[in-house]
């Protein structure tokens, strides 16, 4: 096991360089940040002097290695339009949106995995039929006008929640988030259930089909066979097998959610990083950019890690040294 | 996609009936912004929202009102000595929010300041570059010394923020955290979160009016539909930038008050007019011309009259937009009232091109931004059909901003038609001719946006000429007839329309809205 978490690890320096070798010279052939953040009333000496200011007057494989020798150091740059490390700028926001991310993971699976081992158990029934048309509204209802559809019957129309934005923080145990706030929860409630209903809608289906498919397996007749309670083979043996599918696309959802919850973050106007990197792309702010993509692309990486080796505890076949990849 | 699906979402929340909302403290005040302050430094970065939040911290030796004319602020007059000095007399018995006392060194280091502060992205440099010396004659009186005449000095003054003599060599991170952040201003500094807001606190020994509010917080809320259900839901009691589209419907709310003003910005097309053959001229199989129409000034005329700009304010902008002929909107300094918006006139769009050799037309493709200024993609679309019908074939591009601008401009030069926008925060029009209209030429710091590359050296001459006069009604004649050569006679540009600015707040709160874009806390007033 020690052996295949450092080959991953070597991979992941890979694949970090080589992202940040595309993300670079993709966000240079865009055109010429500063062109976007001067002031349009910059004159041309104005210009030259914040090219200067900022390295982007020299060639663009110099400001590359300049990059590379600061990011072996620990220094993935500065934002351009903030003057902050782009590596602070960034861990700022991670806080806001690991409790979005979190509490919109745990949403999905706390009533998506229930409702979907249901209706996988009881095909037929009414409840299962309803709980499938319903999921299928979470599948296609696009995030942004839920959102919008949200904020106005619970914030406008009923006034029960705040619209937009994050609520007071507490430190807990060392960790300091909206989650431990009443306040911060009624700000959470809805952007969380937005990005849930896509993840329950998931969960839903995926727990219905491992179910329907386990349920005929042998195993199951055997264990009825040999006198085990419905509820025990349920809950214990198809569970677990069940879970297998599941635990991957948790994984990757989690991943996802966490890189790419800018509908809903700028929607709710939720502080979080997916904001804050379409904010950077639109004002081409390089080092924010390649820094997020770094730290994407190493939580993908630990992420999937951590999936295979919840695998090898699931499934005891599942042996790591020969997973590669 | 997203804007139009929201408004409709909105549209049909608007419907279901709007009830009230909870009610923030009285003292308490909220604006929901558009775009967000990079820094609290108001000498990093020379950008509307870091302007903004710099108005509420950092008085200005010279103030600008809510139509950009100039006002007294840390100085209560200045004059002129002569061609080459500004008098400014200083306000007396001011305070900086740490509780020293404001005198002449702290302009002075201000001076110091802005020239040095590291790794700006876009600095105000050229506003203290005109001052060679600055003279203290006693504690209240300053003479700043300029190696050319600098008629606009004050203007320019108006966007330099005065801070304390101790942050002369402060860094930005310090007023960001808020050690640095002691200004005059009518607000205190009470927290920065990058991307998301900035909080204030009244500052109660302020010179000037006492603002009505205890604490105030700029929220950002980047996205229209979001920042329009913040205020109806009361959770914010202003926003800006209120999209054209939400007007009528906010409009019949008895919850919410409007306040409007014609904007200094101005939307125009831009020509490619130096290039013989030019990327995106075509013949209408497709092929390049070899010879640039759009460097006939005949051509250009035939697309401003083929363009109807009433029917783009009514249907695009439900009217909130008024036809543009210049450069800024009638009453600022400068703009020439001999400078009409081209009524539509396809046949005479027709018989220009016919006389400039094109009868059986061409083709273009015009590019522009889809998510820059209101309305911006809805705008272009509209324009393709107007050209088509008087025979330019047109094809409409829009891209990113982030991709656009920088192709769009110097070295590279990518297009051949571009729309942009043009605000002017000097409130005058010299500023607008020297970026947009003036022959681009660095060492005189010309035309650094005149991506058309349009020239004429009689407008140079003139506009040389008013920015070295003092003498306003002198200098204003010289912009008149700068303007009248480089837009009237030459179609340097082709000016489409300028936007509205429009805020929305609760009922019983109002706001005095700015040409200048600006959300200030200070002028924000409860009461109807």
């Amino acid at each position: 096991m020690t052996v295949f978490v450092i080959r991953r690890l070597m991979q992941s320096g890979l694949v970090l360089f080589v992202m940040s070798l595309i993300v670079f010279f993709g966000v240079y052939a865009i055109g010429d940040p500063v062109e976007i953040f001067i002031s349009p009333e910059a004159d041309q000496i104005e210009r030259e002097r914040a090219k200067a200011a900022l390295g982007l007057d020299r060639p663009v494989w110099a400001q590359y290695f300049a990059f590379l020798g600061a990011a072996f150091q620990g220094d993935l740059g500065r934002s351009f339009v903030f003057n902050m490390p782009a590596i602070t700028l960034i861990l700022q926001r991670m806080p806001a949106t690991l409790e979005l991310a979190v509490s919109a993971l745990l949403l999905g699976i706390v009533v998506g995995l229930p409702l979907g081992m249901y209706a996988g158990y009881r095909p037929d029934s009414a409840g299962a039929k309803a709980i499938l048309a319903t999921s299928i509204l979470g599948f296609s209802l696009p995030t942004f006008w839920v959102g919008l559809m949200l904020i106005m019957f619970f914030a406008v129309n009923l006034g029960w929640l705040p619209s937009t934005g994050r609520g007071e923080t507490a430190t807990y145990l060392g960790i300091t988030s909206s989650l431990f706030t009443i306040d911060g929860l009624r700000h959470l409630a809805m952007p969380a259930l937005n990005l849930a209903l896509f993840k329950i809608s998931l969960i839903i289906r995926l727990a219905r089909a491992g179910m329907r498919e386990n349920m005929l397996m042998d195993y199951v007749r055997f264990a009825r066979a040999k006198g085990l309670p419905m509820r025990r083979v349920v809950f214990v043996h198809v569970f677990k097998n069940i879970l297998i599918p599941i635990v991957t696309v948790i994984g990757l959802e989690l991943g996802s959610t966490i890189a790419f919850a800018v509908v809903t973050e700028s929607i709710f106007a939720w502080p979080g990083m997916g904001k804050l990197i379409i904010d950077s792309i639109q004002r081409l702010d390089r080092p924010v950019i390649v820094a997020y993509l770094c730290i994407i692309v190493f939580m993908f990486i630990v992420i999937n890690l951590v999936v295979d080796i919840l695998y090898s505890v699931l499934d005891p076949r599942v042996r790591l040294s020969e997973a590669k990849g | 996609m997203v804007s139009r699906a929201s408004r409709a979402g909105l549209a049909l929340a608007l419907v279901l009936g709007l009830a009230t909302a909870q009610a923030a403290r009285a003292q308490d005040l909220v604006i929901g912004v558009q775009s967000g302050a990079t820094s609290i430094d108001p000498h990093f970065h020379a950008l509307a929202p870091n302007a903004a939040v710099r108005d509420h911290l950092f008085d200005r030796l010279v103030h600008q009102d809510e139509k950009q004319r100039l006002i007294p602020g840390l100085a209560t007059a200045w004059r002129t000595i002569d061609d080459l000095t500004w008098e400014f007399t200083l306000r007396k018995g001011v305070r900086f929010h740490d509780g020293s006392e404001f005198g002449p060194e702290d302009v002075i280091a201000t001076f110091r300041r802005v020239p040095w502060v590291p790794n700006s992205p876009s600095s105000y440099a050229a506003f203290v570059r005109p001052v060679v010396n600055i003279e203290v004659v006693d504690p209240h009186t300053l003479r700043m010394r300029t190696a050319a005449p600098a008629p606009l000095l004050p203007t320019m003054l108006s966007a330099v923020g005065i801070v304390s003599r101790k942050a002369v060599e402060a860094p930005t991170a310090d007023f960001n955290s808020g050690k640095a952040a002691s200004g005059t201003g009518p607000f205190r500094f009470a927290e920065f979160v990058p991307n998301d807001r900035v909080v204030l606190l009244r500052n109660d020994a302020y010179w000037g009016d006492k603002p009505a509010w205890q604490k105030v917080t700029l929220k950002l809320i980047s996205n229209n539909a979001s920042r329009t259900a913040a205020l109806l839901a009361g959770d914010v009691q202003m926003i800006e930038a209120v999209p054209s589209a939400d007007v009528p419907r906010l409009r019949a709310s008895p919850q919410v008050s409007l306040h409007r003003i014609t904007s200094n910005r101005v939307i125009y097309l831009s020509f490619d007019q130096v290039r013989d053959q030019s990327p995106f001229v075509t013949d209408k199989a497709g092929a390049l011309l070899p010879n640039n129409p759009l460097k006939d000034v005949r051509v250009r005329r035939a697309i401003s009259k083929a363009i109807n700009r009433a029917a783009i304010v009514d249907r695009v902008f439900d009217g909130d937009a008024l036809s543009a002929g210049g450069l800024l909107p009638e009453g600022n300094f400068g703009v020439s009232p001999n400078l009409r918006p081209d009524a539509l006139d396809q046949e005479g769009a027709r018989s220009l091109l016919a006389a400039a050799g094109y009868q059986n037309g061409f083709a273009i493709t015009l590019h522009g931004p889809n998510d820059r200024y209101p309305n911006d993609e809805r705008v272009l679309q509209a324009i393709g059909p107007m050209l088509t019908r008087v025979g330019i074939d047109t094809k409409v591009v829009t891209l990113p901003w982030a991709t656009y601008a920088s192709q769009a401009s110097a070295p590279g030069y990518a297009f051949s038609v571009t729309l942009f926008g043009w605000g002017s925060n000097t409130g005058e029009t010299s500023d607008s001719l020297r970026s947009l209209l003036a022959t681009p030429n660095r060492d005189k710091g010309m035309g650094a946006s005149n991506r058309g590359r349009y020239g004429n050296p009689r407008v140079d001459e003139l506009l040389e000429k008013a920015l070295a006069t003092v003498d306003d009604a002198e200098r204003q004649k010289l912009l008149f007839q700068a303007s009248e050569l480089a837009i009237g006679t030459d179609m340097g540009i082709v000016p489409l329309y300028y936007q509205v600015n429009t805020w929305a707040t609760r009922k019983g709160v109002t706001y005095s809205a700015r040409q200048d874009e600006y959300s200030l806390a200070q002028f924000v007033r409860p009461g109807n």
